[in-house]
C-alpha cells in the first residue's frame, strides 16, 4: 500500500452524538484494511477518511454501516476546496493581526497618554505607524476591497466611509508623527479595524456554522446507483457520472438516483419528495420514473434516459434559478442604513473641516478635527450592531434545532406577514406511520416487530419504529428469509408466520401490510402519513402573531381536505412547481411577504421565491439547499420559534441602532468642538462597541 | 529611556510569538473541531483493550 496514493473524502455522519462514537469510528473504520486513516470532526458531524484508490463507495457506507452509522460522502470530488470556509479562516487570521496590533500600539499609545513627550513620543509614534501601516493594508482589505466594488458600480455601503476614514486617518497621523506633533491616532485606526473585523468574522461564523450543518443533513450530494455493466457485472457509479442508457439495479428503500424508464421488474414508488402525492405510485416495465423518488417494494432494474431538459429534475433546476433572482435584491439592514449613514458622515467632516477653516485655524488643524470627526462617527457599533445580535439569535436557535443559513434571512424572517405550507412531509411527517397498532395483543405486536426489525423496508422500518416506541419486546423466531417485493417469512416454534403484502387486493392502492400465521391472516396494518403532533397549535401560533397561514399541495384534493378541515386552513390542490410559483406571486401582488414553507423538490422553487423560507430536516436536498432556514425533528413548533426569535432579533438591531447613534449625538458635537483627542476616540470607540454587545447577548434564552 | 530600547523589543517580541503561536494552531486545525477536543479526553485507546 504506497501512501502518496491514498485518496481523502470527507463523510457526513449526523448521528455521531458522543465520545463513544468518536472512537467506535476512528478504530472501527481503521480495522478494515483498505482505510488508511479516519477522523471524526464532532462539531461539524463528518469523519475524513484516507483510503486506497481501489475501495469502492459501497464499501466505505458498508464500513459505516458495520459500525451502525449511516453515513454520506460530501461534495462531488475527493477534495473539494471548501471556499467559505476559507474566507472565514483569512478573516480570523485579519482579526488576530489587528488585535495584536492594537494591543501593542496601545501599549504605545498609553505611554504618550501619560505624559510622554519630545523624542520619546516621537519614538512611540514612529513605532506605532511601523506597526500600524502594515495592519491596515493586511487586516483593511476585506472593506477597501468591498468598499472599491460598491464605488466602482456607483453604489456605497458601509465600507466606504469606513475605508476612507481609516486611510485619512493613517495619512494624517503619519503626517503629525513626522512633523513632531502631539496627536497621533494610529491606535484609533487599529482599533477601529479590529472591531469591525470581529463583526464580519461573526457575521462570517454563523453563515460557516449553519453551512455545517446543512451538509451533514445532506443524503442525497454524492449518491449513485448500482450499475449492471453488460457483463452481468455491478459495479457504484457517483450520481454525476451516470449516463443515458446505464442499467441502474434499484433496491428496495434506495432512492432513484437519475430519470429512466422501468426495464424488468414491478414496485411502488414514494413521489411525495417529487410531486406531494402521498399515495405511492405503482410502477412496472415501460413505465418513467424520476430521480429523487423512493423504492418503497421490490428492486426493479432502471435504464436511465438522457438527461434533456424535459425531464422533472432540469425542469425544476430552472425554475429555482429564476425564482432564486427575486431574493439576491433583498438589501441587508446593515447596507440600508450605510445609504444613509455614509452621505451624512461625510458631509458632517466635510461641514468640520470647512467650519474650522472659516474660523481661521488653518488647513492642518481644521483636517485633524475632519479626521477626528470620521473616526468618532466611523460605524464601529454600527459594524458590530447588526451581526452580534444575529449571532446569538443564531446560536440560541441552533440549540432549539432551526439552522439559520444566514444574517440576512433573520432579517426577512421578521417581515413575513403570510405563511404558505406545504402539505406532504411539512404539515405531515412525511413518511409512513403504522395506524391502529394498539388494537392487536402483545403477542401479535412481538410477533410483528421480531419480523420487521430484521427489514429494512420502509414499511418494517416504521413499525419497527411504531412498535418500539410502545416497548414491545420481539418474540424469538428462527430461520428469517426476506422476499423482495412480497415480504418476510420465518420460523416461529414450528409455525411459518409472514409478514408481507396482503393477500386480498381489496386494499387497493392503500399502504398496507398483513401477520399471517400458516398461511393464515391474523392482523392487517395499514400506513398512513400523520400530521405532526403540534402542526395545529403552530399555525394557530402564527395566526396569533399576524401570520395568515395557507396550504398548497400537490396531492390529491381527496388527501389534502382532511388536514386542511383538521387546521381549519384554506388549501389549494394539485398545484404544479409553477402553479405553486403563481400562488406566491399573486400573494405579492397584494403587498405580502410571503414565508413557504415546504420540504420537496417541486417545493424548490417556491421556496427559492419565497420572501423567506423555510423546510424540514426531512426535506429533499433540494428544498433544504433552497430554503433560507431547516428545523430538525417532528414537531413543528420550531418555525413559530424562529418567526419569533427573528422579530426579536430585529427589534435588538434597532435597539442597537439607536444605541449606537445615540452615542454619535453626544461624541460628534465633541469632536466637532475639536475635543476628540486620540485617548477619549479610543474610549468611545471600546466603549460603544461593549455597550452593543452587550446588548446583543440580552437575547440568550429568549426562547423560553 | 535606554530601558526603552530592552523592553519595546520584548515587549513586541511576545506579541508577535502570541500571534505566530495563533497562527500555528490555526494552520494545525486545532479550532476545526472545537466541541470534540472537549470529548476526546473520553476516548480511550486502541492498546491496552481487548475487544
Amino acid at each position: 500500500m504506497s501512501a502518496a496514493a491514498l485518496i481523502e473524502r470527507d463523510f457526513a455522519v449526523p448521528d455521531i452524538r458522543c465520545a463513544g462514537c468518536i472512537a467506535k469510528l476512528e478504530q472501527g473504520l481503521v480495522r478494515d484494511r483498505r482505510i488508511a486513516a479516519a477522523r471524526v470532526n464532532f462539531t461539524e458531524k463528518r469523519v475524513h477518511l484516507s483510503y486506497t484508490p481501489e475501495t469502492g463507495m459501497p464499501d466505505l457506507i458498508g464500513a459505516f454501516s458495520n459500525l451502525g452509522f449511516e453515513a454520506h460522502p460530501i461534495g462531488a470530488g475527493p477534495d473539494e476546496a471548501d471556499a467559505e470556509a476559507e474566507t472565514s479562516r483569512e478573516l480570523l487570521r485579519a482579526v488576530a493581526v489587528s488585535g495584536f496590533a492594537m494591543m501593542n500600539i496601545m501599549l504605545l499609545s498609553v505611554s504618550v497618554w501619560s505624559g510622554a513627550e519630545g523624542a520619546t513620543r516621537d519614538l512611540f509614534h514612529w513605532l506605532s505607524a511601523a506597526i500600524a501601516l502594515p495592519t491596515v493594508s493586511y487586516a483593511g482589505r476585506p472593506f477597501f476591497r468591498s468598499a472599491w466594488r460598491a464605488l466602482r458600480h456607483g453604489r456605497t455601503n458601509m465600507d466606504v466611509p469606513i475605508s476612507i476614514g481609516v486611510a485619512l486617518v493613517c495619512a494624517i497621523s503619519l503626517y503629525e508623527t513626522a512633523t513632531s506633533g502631539p496627536h497621533a491616532y494610529f491606535d484609533g485606526a487599529a482599533m477601529l479595524l479590529f472591531f469591525l473585523l470581529c463583526g464580519r468574522w461573526l457575521d462570517s461564523v454563523m453563515r460557516d456554522r449553519a453551512r455545517g450543518g446543512v451538509t451533514a443533513l445532506l443524503r442525497n450530494m454524492g449518491t449513485g446507483a448500482m450499475v449492471v455493466g453488460e457483463d452481468g457485472c455491478s459495479r457504484w457509479v457517483d450520481a454525476t457520472a451516470l449516463e443515458p442508457s446505464m442499467v441502474m439495479l434499484v433496491a428496495a428503500g434506495e432512492r432513484l438516483a437519475a430519470d429512466g424508464v422501468v426495464m424488468g421488474g414491478t414496485s411502488q414508488l414514494d413521489l411525495s419528495l417529487l410531486t406531494g402525492e402521498s399515495a405511492p405510485q405503482s410502477v412496472g416495465p415501460n413505465h418513467r420514473v424520476h430521480a429523487g423518488t423512493l423504492n418503497l417494494d421490490a428492486p426493479i432494474r432502471v435504464r436511465v434516459m438522457a438527461a434533456g431538459g424535459d425531464t422533472a429534475i432540469a425542469d425544476i433546476a430552472r425554475l429555482m434559478g429564476e425564482a432564486a433572482q427575486g431574493k439576491s435584491r433583498y438589501v441587508r439592514i446593515a447596507d440600508r442604513a450605510a445609504r444613509l449613514y455614509a452621505p451624512a458622515v461625510h458631509c458632517l467632516a466635510l461641514m468640520a473641516f470647512a467650519g474650522w477653516m472659516i474660523a481661521g485655524a488653518g488647513w492642518h488643524h481644521s483636517l485633524l478635527i475632519a479626521a477626528a470627526v470620521l473616526i468618532i462617527t466611523c460605524p464601529c457599533a454600527l459594524g458590530l450592531a447588526v451581526p452580534a445580535v444575529q449571532i446569538v439569535a443564531a446560536g440560541e436557535l441552533m440549540r432549539a434545532g432551526v439552522l439559520i443559513k444566514d444574517g440576512s434571512a433573520l432579517e426577512r424572517l421578521a417581515e413575513v406577514d403570510r405563511a404558505l405550507i406545504d402539505k406532504t412531509g411539512t404539515l405531515t411527517l412525511g413518511r409512513p406511520e403504522a395506524t391502529g397498532l394498539d388494537r392487536f395483543d402483545v403477542g401479535v405486536k412481538s410477533l410483528i416487530l421480531a419480523l420487521s426489525q430484521a427489514s429494512r423496508h420502509p414499511l418494517s422500518e416504521a413499525l419497527t419504529r411504531g412498535l418500539q416506541a410502545s416497548d414491545v419486546r420481539p418474540v424469538s423466531v428462527a430461520s428469517i428469509r426476506e422476499t423482495p417485493g412480497f415480504g418476510i417469512e420465518a420460523l416461529w416454534g414450528d409455525h411459518v408466520v409472514t409478514l408481507g403484502r396482503p393477500q386480498d387486493a381489496v386494499l387497493g392502492d392503500a399502504l398496507a401490510t398483513e401477520l399471517s400465521v400458516d398461511g393464515r391472516s391474523v392482523a392487517t396494518i395499514r400506513f398512513a402519513d400523520r400530521l405532526r403532533p403540534d402542526a395545529a397549535e403552530a399555525v394557530e401560533a402564527l395566526g396569533r402573531q399576524g401570520i395568515e397561514s395557507m396550504i398548497l399541495s400537490g396531492d390529491r384534493a381527496s388527501a389534502v381536505a382532511p388536514v386542511a378541515r383538521e387546521l381549519g386552513l384554506t388549501a389549494q390542490t394539485g398545484m404544479s412547481p409553477q402553479d405553486k410559483l403563481a400562488a406566491i406571486d399573486r400573494q405579492v401582488a397584494l403587498g405580502h411577504k410571503v414565508l413557504m414553507i415546504g420540504d420537496g423538490l417541486n417545493d424548490g422553487p417556491a421556496l427559492a421565491a419565497g420572501y423567506a423560507s423555510m423546510a424540514p430536516g426531512s426535506a429533499s436536498d433540494v428544498g433544504k439547499n433552497a430554503a433560507d432556514c431547516i428545523f430538525l425533528g417532528d414537531r413543528m413548533m420550531p418555525v413559530v420559534q424562529t418567526v419569533h426569535m427573528a422579530r426579536r432579533t430585529q427589534a435588538f438591531v434597532r435597539q442597537n441602532f439607536m444605541l449606537a447613534i445615540g452615542y454619535n449625538m453626544i461624541a460628534v458635537p465633541l469632536a466637532f468642538l475639536g475635543f476628540v483627542t486620540p485617548l477619549v476616540a479610543a474610549i468611545a470607540m471600546s466603549g460603544s462597541s461593549l455597550i452593543v454587545v452587550g446588548n446583543a447577548l440580552r437575547l440568550k434564552r429568549a426562547i423560553r | 529611556m535606554n530601558g526603552l530600547v530592552f523592553l519595546i523589543p520584548i515587549a513586541l517580541g511576545l506579541g508577535l510569538l502570541g500571534l505566530a503561536a495563533f497562527f500555528w494552531s490555526l494552520r494545525k486545525g486545532q479550532f476545526d473541531d472545537l466541541d470534540g477536543a472537549a470529548l476526546r479526553i473520553f476516548v480511550e485507546d486502541e492498546e491496552g483493550r481487548e475487544s
